[in-house]
């Protein structure tokens, strides 16, 4: 397939991976920001949003302060900024429509569709109410994308471009958001369900839909530790590193079948892989989580650099 | 007011029988229903993005062209004579086209001046000499067709540079057949749908020599800003052909690549939907970031096959147009069957004094202009528009043509107040490629939906119907 096209439906794909994230990261601050202050602590949830979105520069040049209002206004985008929800949408969309040829029609309707009723979000000022309604469509949008394009598309180098696009991002995501949070995660805290720390382990797991299903594969209270476990290393959580990975190494392998040749992208992806999978929950925190963590997002930058020099350029 | 005819009814009002069914369905289907017909329609197009973009509208950045869900219905006796001519007007302007940059036979027997060749913006010096696979320049023709009675056809434009629209002749069937099950379960329609395969085919036919036995064909679009970018993409996917932009395109000792995730890989046919002036900076237009640059070259080498041909612009110019019966008798040995639009070409003094002095009764047309722009519709414009129009004929006579204000055909059409005659014209698609002529069954319906507009064009407030060619 054309180089152009490849880059286009692969970023389209990471557009929409990290349009679902960021409606994730409000959702959540919402949620803890209307904790009762003896619950909230010190902390600012939506510093910290600002933080998980890995905008505080930007976000700095406009606002002085990180307040509710001032962060949905900068995350949906209803001022402007160029890596909020609506401006991901945009550009998913101008990158779809370029290449129409190359998804399918469903895929194509569903960016479209949302980008017809999202654009429409002109309030300044979301209310609660419409903030959830706005976050709650997002997210819907991005797994019907999912869904659209894993039961649609040929088993090509077309659908491992999108596929390879949406698990970058959703990698680089989930390292960030366990980076920011990392100081929660340290296991030397008292861990005491109900306490402030209780709900910012929930709320990662929320903030990754993961809540219900880390019950079901610890089947005991949230622990620091095993959140961290559950989100890195278990292969059974669809969002972790590891699973992201073995998805990445696949699709990879499928490409290099395909076209007859290996190259740096596979290199680069099983060497990830293969230190994700000899990793240790407990050697990872003695080591230092912030020090593993930033490792891994130098390497998944390094695998995209890799992806787009082997193929997209 | 004069009487215009039109295709359901006859001039005392009874409904023709072709029509019949639709009369009843009309009749038989409340207002309301017809109505939400009408809004899914809408949705329907909305939805697939079939949109376009208007120029010099800062506003519209993405527009929808109306459709009007009545289909229009055209008999296969009709479609027959319709068919034999558009066959017949292809050949000839092949025919024409290969004279033209060959033999130059058609001058020379002093049929047509030289100079409304070698002056034609759209000649190209380059193609002299040059033969083309199969010796074909156009493959792919819109002949805009009208008509004002009961037996005649009028060409009134041929289309042989990158004629557009023929994504609607196939939306618009996908949306009645959705809209309207009930009618549609009434007629024997011939299909459309399997336009992108024959064109591909087409595409194909027409392969270099050089090339291999499953030649690359890629679809070269200007990209998403041009207004026909929809089509571009929607005709590229149906062939499952790349839909490429200049950028994606480069030539090496004269032979085609494309820039895939595997490297370069050989191009064999282009479906260019790019101007000549923008297709290769070397040779044309050196500004032009749409093109290739050596395009041209690795074209006259022989490595590639450029569709249309480039300099076929000289063919469908309407100051040639006028000559088109010649033309037609002089390739062919043959009677037009598709009549022309009576034309005064204003070059000539006689013709010009006539058209100076009958302005509000003609229309004038700038030879080389297209989609409704600069054009005067005489019996419609103000006096003062009238006198700017002359002024200009005064001043580049050789620029323009007239024609008498056709009494275009009417269809039946839903507009806000209920049903209505509208007037419409049709451009039928026709592929010509080694094995043969093509025609496909219908084309697309253009309707004026403004009240006693003539104007059909979608830039110009234009709408489309589906146009079902049914078997009696």
């Amino acid at each position: 397939m054309l180089s152009r096209m490849a880059d286009s439906l692969y970023w389209l794909s990471r557009y929409m991976e990290r349009a679902e994230n960021l409606a994730r990261i409000l959702d959540v601050a919402q949620r803890l920001a209307a904790l009762p202050s003896a619950y909230a602590g010190a902390s600012n949830e939506w510093e910290s949003a600002i933080a998980t979105a890995a905008c505080k520069a930007e976000f700095d040049t406009k606002y002085s302060e990180a307040t509710r209002e001032n962060v949905v206004r900068f995350l949906v985008g209803t001022d402007g900024y160029a890596g909020s929800i609506m401006a991901c949408i945009e550009t998913a969309r101008a990158n779809a429509r370029s290449v129409r040829t190359t998804m399918t029609t469903e895929m194509w309707e569903i960016i479209n569709d949302s980008w017809n009723d999202l654009h429409r979000v002109r309030a300044e000022q979301l209310s609660p109410t419409e903030l959830a309604r706005f976050l709650s469509s997002v997210k819907q949008m991005s797994l019907r994308f999912d869904g659209a394009a894993y039961r649609t598309m040929l088993r090509t180098d077309h659908y491992y471009f999108q596929r390879l696009g949406m698990f970058v991002e959703r990698s680089d995501n989930m390292a960030r958001l366990l980076d920011v949070k990392y100081h929660v995660l340290l296991p030397d805290r008292e861990p005491v369900g109900g306490s402030l720390d209780y709900f910012q382990w929930s709320s990662i797991l929320r903030s990754v839909n993961a809540l219900t299903s880390f019950h079901w594969v610890y089947r005991r209270s949230i622990q620091p530790w095993l959140v961290a476990d559950f989100l890195m290393f278990r292969p059974e959580q669809p969002r972790s590193l590891i699973s992201c990975y073995k998805s990445m190494n696949e699709h990879l392998d499928h490409l290099a079948d395909a076209y007859g040749r290996q190259g740096p992208a596979q290199r680069t992806a099983r060497a990830t892989l293969s230190k994700l999978s000899q990793a240790e929950i407990n050697e990872v925190f003695q080591s230092g989580l912030h020090e593993f963590l930033t490792d891994f997002i130098a390497d998944n930058n390094a695998l995209g650099s890799a992806i787009s020099q082997q193929y997209l350029s | 007011m004069p009487q215009y005819f039109d295709e359901m009814r006859h001039e005392t009002g009874e409904v023709r029988a072709s029509y019949g069914k639709i009369d009843s369905w009309i009749r038989s289907t409340g207002q309301d229903i017809i109505e939400s017909r009408k809004r899914e329609a809408e949705l329907f197009f909305r939805r697939i993005g079939i949109t376009f973009n208007v120029y010099g509208d800062a506003q519209g950045a993405e527009r929808l062209i109306p459709f009007d869900i009545l289909p229009r219905i055209i008999t296969g006796t009709e479609w027959g004579r319709l068919a034999k001519g558009l066959e017949q007007r292809i050949k000839a302007l092949n025919a024409f086209i290969g004279d033209v940059y060959g033999a130059r036979e058609i001058i020379a027997a002093g049929i047509i001046p030289e100079d409304l060749v070698f002056q034609n913006p759209a000649f190209q010096p380059e193609m002299t000499r040059f033969k083309p696979p199969a010796d074909l320049y156009i493959h792919i023709a819109g002949i805009d067709i009208v008509r004002d009675d009961a037996e005649t056809f009028y060409v009134l434009e041929d289309n042989a540079r990158t004629p557009s629209g023929v994504s609607y002749m196939l939306e618009n069937r996908e949306a009645s057949m959705r809209l309207l099950p009930d009618l549609f379960s009434q007629y024997r329609i011939l299909p459309v749908d399997n336009y992108p395969d024959a064109l591909l085919e087409t595409l194909r036919s027409v392969a270099p020599r050089s090339a291999s036995r499953e030649p690359t064909v890629v679809l070269l679009t200007p990209g998403p800003f041009n207004s026909a970018y929809y089509e571009h993409s929607f005709l590229a996917d149906k062939m499952g052909v790349e839909l490429v932009e200049g950028r994606d395109l480069f030539v090496r000792g004269n032979i085609v690549y494309m820039r895939t995730t595997e490297g370069p890989k050989r191009v064999d046919v282009i479906y260019r939907r790019v101007d000549d002036d923008f297709i290769d900076p070397l040779a044309f237009n050196p500004t032009s970031m749409l093109g290739v640059a050596g395009l041209l070259s690795a074209y006259k080498a022989g490595n590639v096959t450029i569709s249309n041909a480039i300099g076929t612009g000289v063919a469908d110019d309407k100051a040639i147009y006028s000559y088109m019966p010649e033309i037609l008798k002089f390739y062919l040995g043959e009677e037009p069957i598709l009549k022309n639009v009576p034309t005064w070409r204003c070059r000539e003094p006689d013709a010009l004094r006539y058209v100076l002095s009958n302005l509000d009764k003609l229309v004038v047309k700038e030879v080389s202009g297209s989609g409704g722009y600069g054009m005067l519709v005489g019996p419609h414009a103000t006096k003062a528009q009238r006198d700017e129009f002359s002024e200009k004929l005064k001043l580049n006579p050789q620029d323009f043509i007239a024609q008498p204000t056709l009494a275009l055909s009417t269809v039946p059409c839903f507009v806000e107040n209920g049903i209505a005659p509208r007037h419409v014209d049709l451009r039928p698609y026709v592929l010509c490629g080694a094995e043969g002529v093509r025609c496909i069954p219908g084309g697309l319906t253009r309707v004026a939906l403004k009240e006693g507009s003539l104007v059909v064009n979608s830039s110009q407030g234009g709408g489309t119907k589906d146009t079902w060619v049914v078997e009696e």
